[in-house]
């Protein structure tokens, strides 16, 4: 069983059965997961959390699926590493990194289709679908087969080699579209009005983004049940941010922690795409698309379904947000790996960037407990970095060749 | 000049369930209209108050977002097919 009660419009707030269904059909907004908190508070204890799945299923009764009939590759519970050398070459002080690389298939993406997949086999869907920038591809592929589902995965034809790679070893459809993410989105969007799948980030949408909920709770929990003070998010469609932000608020609301969250949320961009941050810096209420051009192709949505909500969760938090150059992308990739032992992809390198330029702006202080959410494998993106990265010297076999290219001089 | 309007879903209660109209128009804005007079309601759920697209609406020519071209004013010409879907997908 689960605590939702119905789904929710979050534009015009009408209510809808629990169901495969996604858009409202009157205003066209995002239904979203309503749940009963009154009896989930009575159902949910820190002590039975800790004796739950190393897993996200440990906070199943925050989550819309039922944790009996789970599809479970271990989605969760990463660590949450103290990064000192890094908060001392940022200036900041006690500074947290969320190793989310470290999931089954090396993103994020296992919280939430983990949670999309196993609602659907709840719904009795046998195919599962997705529009995707590489990652959700990885991890669709791998949990549809756990799952003993059919699979088709619609990705852009330019995507990096390792995400296809990773994506079609698992044995369903990958479907190389022409296009951007966008239009690969456009075109699931259309898809899953014809066929009866189990698109996660369509039809399955307002189950599958609360998996990113577990962002939070497990943030807090590894903390010692407290809540961080700011948190710096990456964003493609924006609907990660806004659900750590629902995830802190949920602790509160069902007893687990007993302040009400005061976390600040910050979001970070790439400048080749930066739709949101745009609208947060230049002061707008609008979110305006745009077609996307950066080395980040994992956050390469131009058309944000969630940018919205994220713009309202960054500017009530007092949170900021920034846009970064794919340079500064490289160098947040390296900052980590040779201060932290954290190898990221491209869009963690946009993490980072952004943590370093809100610091300097002082947007992100030396006072506060920040957690930066590292959300993907630097494997994935290889590409981004061999032009800057490799052997420090090539050398022949032999001693001599190593002496004359290595001056050592320590013991 | 006829324009195949593609209709998502959460539309498909006003037109019966087809997933495909036919209407004139020469602008996306005139096609709008016409599916409005053909299926009376497409107006209120597709507009907000102030006669603007509602915020979750995404509108397609010829599969160009028309937040790219003209907005309402985009021509539409003789074979190309406007497509309206809700925005809420991805990520």
């Amino acid at each position: 069983m689960t605590f939702v009660s119905q789904l929710k419009c979050r534009e015009c707030g009408r209510a809808y059965e629990v169901a495969p269904l996604h858009v409202c059909e009157w205003c066209f907004g995002p239904l979203e997961a309503a749940y009963d908190y009154d009896a989930i508070r009575s159902s949910v204890t820190r002590e039975k959390i800790a004796q739950g799945p190393s897993s996200i299923w440990r906070y199943a009764d925050l989550l819309p699926a039922d944790r009996g009939s789970a599809v479970d590759l271990g989605a969760g519970f990463t660590p949450l590493v103290r990064a000192e050398r890094l908060a001392g070459a940022l200036g900041l002080g006690e500074l947290w990194i969320k190793n989310d690389t470290l999931n089954p298939t090396n993103s994020f993406k296992d919280r939430v289709v983990a949670v999309g997949l196993s609602k659907a086999l709840e719904f009795g869907f046998k195919t599962a679908a997705c529009a995707s920038t590489g990652n959700l591809a990885n991890s669709v592929a791998a949990h549809a087969t756990r799952a003993g589902m059919k699979s088709y995965v619609f990705i852009p034809a330019n995507l990096e080699s390792g995400k296809v790679v990773a994506t079609a070893v698992y044995g369903g459809n990958v479907v190389a579209v022409d296009g951007n993410y966008d239009d690969v989105n456009r075109l699931c969007a259309e898809l899953a009005g014809t066929y009866p799948w189990a698109f996660v980030n369509v039809n399955l949408r307002p189950y599958y983004a609360e998996g990113s909920k577990t962002l939070a709770f497990e943030t807090a929990e590894q903390l010692g049940w407290r809540f961080p003070d700011h948190v710096v998010v990456p964003m493609a469609s924006g609907s990660q941010l806004t659900k750590i932000s629902k995830g802190f608020e949920e602790l509160a609301n069902v007893g687990l922690i007993d302040e009400p969250p005061d976390v600040r949320v910050s979001g970070a961009q790439a400048l080749g795409c930066s739709p949101i941050a745009s609208a947060f810096l230049s002061g707008s209420d609008t979110i305006k698309p745009v077609k996307p051009d950066t080395i980040a192709k994992s956050l390469a949505i131009g058309n944000p379904a969630d940018g919205y909500f994220a713009l309202d969760v960054v500017r009530n938090s007092g949170g900021g947000m920034a846009a970064v150059t794919d340079e500064e992308i490289i160098d947040g990739i390296k900052l980590l790996a040779r201060t932290e032992g954290i190898f990221t992809e491209t869009a963690g390198g946009v993490t980072i960037a952004t943590l370093k330029r809100l610091t300097e702006e002082g947007a992100v202080r030396p006072d506060e407990c920040v957690v930066a959410y590292i959300t993907g494998h630097g494997l994935k993106t290889l590409e981004a970095l061999t032009a800057t990265v490799g052997p420090t010297a090539t050398i022949a076999p032999t001693i001599d060749a190593f002496t004359s290219a290595f001056s050592i001089d320590e013991e | 000049m006829a324009t195949t309007v593609r209709i998502p879903t959460a539309l498909r209660t006003l037109t019966g369930g087809a997933s495909e109209v036919s209407v004139d128009g020469s602008t996306v804005g005139e096609v709008l209209k016409s599916l409005d007079a053909a299926h009376p309601g497409m107006a209120e759920r597709l507009f907000d108050g102030a006669g603007a697209l509602r915020r979750f609406v995404n509108v397609f020519v010829a599969d160009e977002d028309i937040r790219f071209l003209d907005g309402l004013s985009t021509p539409v010409a003789e074979g190309q097919p406007v497509s309206i879907i809700p925005a809420v997908a991805g990520g």
